[in-house]
């Protein structure tokens, strides 16, 4: 039998465990981790997690809505090699068609969910494997390198010296997000959706657009995090570019409390699951150690944090 | 004597987090007997059978079974004690087979390999000597809700229950299945098995049960035999004084309404097999009732209405002019408003608040630009949980976590909230208590009043009777006749769904014409 007091702790795990393990892992690293609490180790972690965040953060709303997204990287690798193919007719006019390509591919997973309501797992695994030939195709396979300082030196402008240009592009990203599942329409309909479909449909949700909508959100997350990976790497490589971050995006939505069965969309979790996950592959890094660690720690963390949040309370 | 009683409980006490779920409650069934656990929703009926099955454990207290006391038990062990339950959501592997189903986990073996042979061939028997005649080789997913339950009791008497719980059985069956399932309940009794039996149905309780017990508020609050009783003071005993009050003005009020101001005509509305060539029409402020058996077409026909389902043919006129309803949004743009018959199924967004439940079809007033002004919603929501009584701990309780009569409550909020004119109320008072009941009742009346046309689907026909001003009988998803003004009675109904045959549907029509 437990206390109330043990049944209290359990459902405060079930809504906070994804801060419980941030903590945890940071005081963890800046035990081992020489040098770990330092303006530098910041900017690392947020520098790199960027294209996780910005996908993880589509990917929630892909979950909430009790759909699923991997194709994402994929369609990074394709928008990168299209915007970066482009560069020569102007920086702004490649982007543009960067995050189009983004758009088409968000549309034709959505369209074939909706219309013909297959498993979205099953379409995003297609366009998956198809976008990554795609992109391969697009440069015959080879690593595409091209010189526009002014598109690479973008992704280093620090702002005041201090705050690297991807944090400012995240903060938008989160609060347009957030913005968009707490406070409007659509927020609502797609994690009603989640929950209930049939409902939805009953109470007059339009659910083949709202699902259409889902799915292009992804795709322009995933085209804008592409764009920024090619910025930032200064050459685009199609068979590298957004490499497994479908999982590690999924990984870092479950961390924060989104649970995979659809209707609750927990953005705040999505950004600490994110920068958890990015801080054991950092303190990893900083160890010396190699990233099999990193694989190993963040399999561990996820296991740990999914059974925490599922901590039946046992006699209700 | 002591074992003439197959359960007895003494000083039972649960709490979940501090909040008394069962306090001291003392309970005594006699062997043999049907036994019925009475209580509104949240009474404590499910915690009570909960832990009897071992799925809960007590907090303090003692229990006896078959003159033994149990100390903590699991499933399993009360399996193997002889206590089993029915459920609700019946628990079955659906893509398995009756017999499968019914041996689980304790296959018929030979040589190390399943015999099916000798498997289907007991549950045959098994099931035959219930009277039902099932090829047990088929899925269970592909019988009927009625089958399934007695799929469930075959499971129940092979592993030799003595006791067996039965929660809500008859909630989704309907009248000739519910005849077989009290045949079978009668049976076993025959074969000395004690039953539990749940119902929000009174009449089924007074014609099946032996002796009673009521709960209410986690305590007995009487316990009797069936034949010392009376409906009122039973109801009363379970909703408390004032409540049965309210229940005892339930008469038929006077109604008034223009019935030249038609809103809604539908003609035409086929949809094969199930609905045949439905013909009806609501005026402004009337309550039309549908009555029929369950799989007579009704629900078909009220999704039909909503835009829900495609039929092969339909006229619908709104305001006399023709529409086309190809999906609900259309439905909900002609104001019109739809509460399903499931709640669960298609009703309920379960881990979604209550704020968010109650103004889900009307966001898009309630927000400019897609953007929700939380203010106008918030007012909006806490209107209807005043005005409604709605019981929650606040607009962002779970509406899973709300009682079934809430859960209505909010439901029908998220529709009248649309302003519809056109409300489609398809079993609206469907497993909830007495009390929550009696005002949803009222507040159908009260919306009737201020105008809105409602269509009102009910397997319970008293309450038809009560509620509406016409009634239209469907059987295999033809109108057979409309009864209205001293016609309309629970008779009547009963007798056009017993007699009439579909040759004779256009005589009947003929004379019911106002």
């Amino acid at each position: 039998m437990k206390s109330s007091n043990q049944a209290s702790l359990n459902q405060l795990l079930n809504s906070y465990g994804y801060l419980f393990f941030f903590v945890i892992i940071a005081i963890a690293g800046s035990i081992f981790t020489p040098n770990f609490i330092s303006l530098n180790t910041l900017r690392n972690v947020l520098v790199q997690m960027t294209p996780v965040l910005i996908t993880g953060l589509a990917m929630t709303i892909a979950i909430s809505s009790g759909g699923l997204d991997i194709s994402i990287g994929s369609i990074m690798a394709v928008s990168s090699m299209c915007c970066a193919k482009t560069l020569s007719i102007g920086i702004l006019p490649a982007i543009v068609i960067g995050i189009t390509v983004g758009i088409f591919f968000g549309f034709v997973n959505g369209f074939i969910i909706s219309r013909f309501k297959v498993e979205p797992i099953i379409i995003t695994l297609a366009t998956m494997i198809a976008g990554r030939g795609i992109a391969q195709v697009l440069n015959e396979g080879k690593v595409f390198i091209f010189y526009e300082p002014q598109f690479t030196d973008w992704a280093f402008i620090r702002i005041g010296n201090i705050i690297p240009i991807q944090v400012l592009v995240m903060l938008i990203a989160i609060l347009i997000i957030w913005f968009l599942v707490r406070r409007t329409v659509f927020g609502v309909y797609v994690q009603a959706l989640g929950d209930n479909v049939k409902a939805a449909g009953i109470a007059g949700i339009n659910t083949y657009a709202i699902t259409l909508v889902v799915y292009v959100i992804c795709g322009i997350m995933a085209g804008v995090s592409g764009i920024m990976e090619t910025s930032r790497l200064t050459i685009a490589d199609a068979s590298q570019v957004g490499l497994g971050i479908e999982m590690d995006a999924i990984a870092a939505v479950a961390l924060g409390g989104t649970p995979l069965t659809g209707g609750v969309a927990n953005i705040f979790g999505t950004v600490i699951g994110c920068m958890t996950i990015q801080m054991i592959t950092v303190i990893i890094n900083m160890n010396n150690l190699s990233t099999a660690y990193a694989y190993l720690m963040k399999g561990i963390v996820l296991i740990l944090a999914i059974c925490i949040q599922n901590l039946d309370v046992r006699g209700r | 004597m002591e074992n003439q009683m197959i359960l007895k409980i003494e000083n039972l006490n649960k709490n979940f987090f501090g909040v008394a779920a069962l306090r001291k409650v003392n309970l005594e069934i006699p062997r043999g007997d049907i036994h019925a656990l009475v209580g509104e929703n949240g009474a404590g009926k499910s915690t009570l059978i909960k832990i009897l099955t071992g799925l809960y454990q007590k907090d303090s207290g003692s229990i006896y079974f078959d003159g033994s006391m149990i100390e903590s038990h699991d499933v399993l062990d009360a399996q193997k004690l002889g206590i089993t339950a029915i459920q609700q959501e019946m628990n079955f592997i659906p893509y398995m087979s009756i017999a499968e189903n019914i041996y689980l986990g304790r296959e018929i073996k030979k040589n190390g390999r399943i015999n099916w042979n000798d498997a289907n061939r007991q549950a045959r028997e098994l099931l035959l000597s219930l009277g039902i005649d099932v090829d047990v080789a088929e899925k269970m997913n592909r019988q009927s809700a009625a089958v399934q339950q007695m799929v469930s009791l075959a499971r129940a008497i092979s592993v030799n229950a003595k006791l067996i719980i039965m929660d809500e059985p008859t909630s989704s069956l309907d009248k000739n299945e519910v005849e077989v399932l009290f045949k079978v309940m009668r049976d076993l009794k025959n074969r000395g098995i004690t039953l539990i039996f749940i119902t929000h149905r009174m009449n089924e309780l007074y014609e099946m049960c032996d002796s009673l017990t009521v709960l209410r508020d986690g305590e007995v609050v009487g316990q009797s035999s069936v034949a010392d009783i009376t409906y009122l003071e039973l109801v009363s005993q379970m909703i408390g004084q004032d409540a049965a009050n309210i229940i005892g003005e339930r008469t038929k009020p006077e109604r008034t309404f223009d019935k030249d101001a038609v809103i809604l005509k539908a003609q035409n509305i086929s949809m094969f097999p199930k609905v045949n060539d439905m013909h009806l029409k609501v005026a402004k402020g009337e309550i039309l009732g549908l009555a029929g058996l369950l799989g007579s077409g009704r629900s078909e026909t009220a999704r039909i209405l909503f835009g829900a389902m495609q039929p092969d043919t339909a006229d619908i006129l709104i305001h006399g002019n023709k529409v086309k309803l190809n999906n609900t949004r259309t439905a909900k743009k002609l104001k019109l408003g739809f509460c399903t018959e499931d709640r669960k199924v298609d009703g309920n967004i379960p881990n979604m608040s209550v704020l968010d439940n109650l103004t889900l079809a009307n966001l898009p007033s309630l927000s400019k630009f897609g953007i929700i002004s939380n203010k106008k919603r918030d007012t909006i929501a806490k209107e209807y949980v005043k005005t409604f009584n709605i019981k929650t701990s606040g607009l962002n309780q779970k509406m899973v976590n709300l009682s079934g009569g809430n859960q209505q409550k909010v439901l029908l909020s998220r529709w009248i909230s649309t302003n519809p004119e056109i409300l489609i109320l398809d079993e609206p008072t469907r497993g909830i208590d007495v009390g929550a009941k009696a005002e949803i009742e009222k507040f159908i009346h009260k919306l009737s009043g201020d105008g809105i046309g409602i269509i009102l689907i009910s397997s319970e026909m008293e309450e038809l009777v009560r509620m509406s001003d016409r009634v239209i009988v469907i059987r295999d998803g033809y109108k057979l006749g409309e009864l209205t003004g001293a016609r309309l009675t629970v008779d009547s109904i009963m007798k056009e769904i017993a007699n009439t045959r579909i040759s004779d549907i256009s005589d009947v029509e003929g004379s019911n014409e106002k």
